[in-house]
C-alpha cells in the first residue's frame, strides 16, 4: 500500500526543511509569541482580580476584553504555534470558515435562548 | 516551518496527483478531527452560557470561588488558575520547540523537547487533581436559612449595613469552623452507628464533639457571589456575634453542604453549576490525558529513532496539532469558567 506520508514531493509539508540558521529565527519568534501569550495572560488575571463582576457597565467592558484578549491568544496559538498561519490559504478557509459560521450561529441560538428562558422565569415566577 | 506552500498556478494545484492543500493525509484529517472536536468543546461552552444566562440565581464569581493556593491560608484569586494556564502554554512551547527540531532532523532535539512537554502534561494532569479535590471538598461548606432574619452584616472595609435575609438565601461557614463542624456531624454519624452495637461504649479515647453545641463566631454572606444593591457591591459580607447565632438558629438543617458533588455543591443554588465544572474541566482534562499518553509513545518511538529511519518527523507535528488544540480549549475554558 502507497504511503502518503512517504511520497517524495516538493509541495508537501512532510519534506519542509529548514536550515541551523533558519531555526534561530523561528525560535526567536517563537519565544517572542511565549512572552506575549504569558503577558496576556497576566494582564488578564490582574484584571479579573481588580474589577468586580457586578453588571455594570465598566464590568461589561472588562467582559468584553477578556473576550477579544482570548481571541487574539487563540489566534496567535493557531496560526504561529499549529502553523495554519504557514499553510496554503484554501486550507486555513476550510478550517476556519465553516467552524466560524456554525460556532456563531450557536453563540446565537444559545443567548438568545438562554435569555428567552430568563425572561420566562421572570414573567412566571 | 510547517507548510511553505510554493507558488503554484491554480491548473497544476487542482491538477490530480497531489494534495490541492500541499498537506499530507495524516495532517489534513488531524485538523478534521480538531475542528469537530472544537464543536465539541463550542457546545459545551455555549451550554454552559445558555444556563448561565437563563439562571434567576446569581452566578458564582470566579475569583471568589478559585482563591486557594495548595498549602497556604488566605485568599489568592485567581492565581492557581493563573498557575495552570502557564504550565499548560509553556507545555505548549516546548511542543513547538520540538516541531522545529524535527523540521531540522535534530534526534536529540525532539526528544529533549517532547520530554519537557511530557513533564508539563503531568505537571498539568496534577494541577487539575488538586483543583478538583479543593473544589469537592469544599471550603468551610455553607447552608440555607429556614425563615427570614435581620442582621447587621460588615464588608471587607469594616462598614456595617443592615440586612434582611429572606428564607433560603445561603449562609457559608468560615473555613476552620466548617470543617470542625463537618468533622463533628461526621464524627456523631459514626457514633450513633456504634449505638445501634452490643455496647454502647462511651469512648474516652477519641471523643467527638457534639455537632450540637457548635456556634461559629462569625458567618458569611454573599461568599461566592456578587449582589449590586444600588450603587453598593455586597459581596463576602461577614456577619458576628449574635448576629452570627440568629442565622445559625435559622439554618435548615437539611440543606447544610460541604463543598461539592453531582447533586449538591456550596458554590451555588444552581448545581449546573458545579455540574457544567466537573464536566468541561473534565472532558478538557481527559484530553490532557489522551494527549500526554500520545505524546508518551511518540517519544519513545523518537527514541528509537523510527522517525530518522522514516526521513521525516511529521508525526511530531500531528501530536503537536492535538497538543496546542489542548491548550487552546483551555484558553477558552479559562476566559469563560474563571474570568467572565
Amino acid at each position: 500500500m502507497e504511503r502518503d506520508d512517504l511520497i517524495v514531493n516538493d509541495s508537501y509539508a512532510v519534506n519542509a526543511r529548514h536550515s541551523e540558521e533558519d531555526g534561530k529565527k523561528i525560535r526567536k519568534k517563537l519565544y517572542t509569541v511565549t512572552l506575549l501569550l504569558t503577558a496576556i495572560t497576566v494582564v488578564e488575571v490582574f484584571m479579573g482580580v481588580i474589577f468586580k463582576r457586578n453588571g455594570t457597565f465598566e464590568w461589561e467592558a472588562i467582559k468584553l476584553s477578556f473576550i477579544v484578549l482570548t481571541l487574539v491568544k487563540a489566534a496567535y496559538i493557531v496560526l504561529i504555534f499549529m502553523h495554519l498561519g504557514d499553510e496554503r490559504r484554501n486550507l486555513k478557509y476550510v478550517i476556519l470558515l465553516p467552524y466560524a459560521l456554525f460556532i456563531l450561529y450557536l453563540i446565537f441560538i444559545g443567548l438568545t435562548e438562554g435569555i428567552a428562558t430568563l425572561n420566562m422565569q421572570n414573567t412566571f415566577r | 516551518m510547517a507548510g511553505h506552500a510554493k507558488p503554484m498556478s491554480k491548473d497544476e494545484l487542482w491538477g490530480g496527483g497531489q494534495s490541492p492543500f500541499s498537506i499530507t493525509y495524516g495532517k489534513m484529517m488531524m485538523w478534521y478531527f480538531l475542528v469537530s472536536d472544537a464543536l465539541t468543546f463550542g457546545g459545551l461552552l455555549v451550554a454552559y452560557g445558555v444556563i448561565r444566562h437563563g439562571s434567576t440565581d446569581p452566578w458564582p464569581v470566579g475569583e471568589q470561588v478559585f482563591e486557594a493556593l495548595p498549602g497556604l491560608h488566605g485568599s489568592y484569586p485567581l492565581m492557581y488558575v493563573a498557575l495552570m494556564t502557564f504550565i499548560l502554554i509553556i507545555s505548549s512551547v516546548t511542543m513547538v520547540l520540538a516541531v522545529e527540531a524535527g523540521h531540522r532532523n535534530d534526534k536529540k532535539g525532539v526528544v529533549k523537547w517532547l520530554g519537557y512537554t511530557v513533564l508539563g502534561g503531568f505537571f498539568f494532569l496534577g494541577s487539575q487533581a488538586w483543583e478538583w479535590s479543593h473544589f469537592i471538598h469544599g471550603s468551610g461548606g455553607g447552608f440555607q436559612l429556614s425563615a427570614p432574619v435581620t442582621v447587621t452584616a460588615i464588608d471587607s472595609k469594616g462598614q456595617g449595613m443592615q440586612m434582611n435575609l429572606a428564607a433560603g438565601t445561603w449562609v457559608h461557614m468560615e473555613s476552620e469552623f466548617g470543617h470542625a463542624y463537618e468533622h463533628a456531624l461526621e464524627g456523631h454519624a459514626a457514633h450513633a452507628g456504634e449505638a445501634h452495637g452490643e455496647h454502647g461504649h462511651a469512648d474516652a479515647d477519641h471523643a467527638h464533639t457534639d455537632a450540637s453545641t457548635l456556634v461559629p463566631e462569625a458567618l458569611i454572606i454573599n461568599k461566592y457571589t456578587l449582589v449590586r444593591e444600588g450603587d453598593k457591591d455586597i459581596f463576602k459580607m461577614k456577619v458576628q456575634g449574635e448576629d452570627a447565632k440568629k442565622l445559625w438558629d435559622a439554618k435548615a438543617q437539611n440543606t447544610v453542604v460541604f463543598g461539592a458533588n453531582l447533586s449538591k455543591n456550596e458554590y451555588a443554588v444552581q448545581q449546573q453549576y458545579a455540574n457544567f465544572f466537573f464536566f468541561v474541566t473534565g472532558f478538557h482534562g481527559f484530553h490532557v490525558f489522551s494527549g500526554v499518553v500520545i505524546n508518551i509513545i511518540v517519544w519513545l518511538m523518537a527514541i528509537r529513532g523510527v522517525f530518522e529511519r522514516r526521513g521525516h518527523y511529521e508525526m511530531i507535528e500531528k501530536i503537536g496539532l492535538y497538543w496546542h488544540f489542548v491548550d487552546l480549549v483551555w484558553v477558552f475554558v479559562f476566559t469563560f469558567f474563571y474570568l467572565v
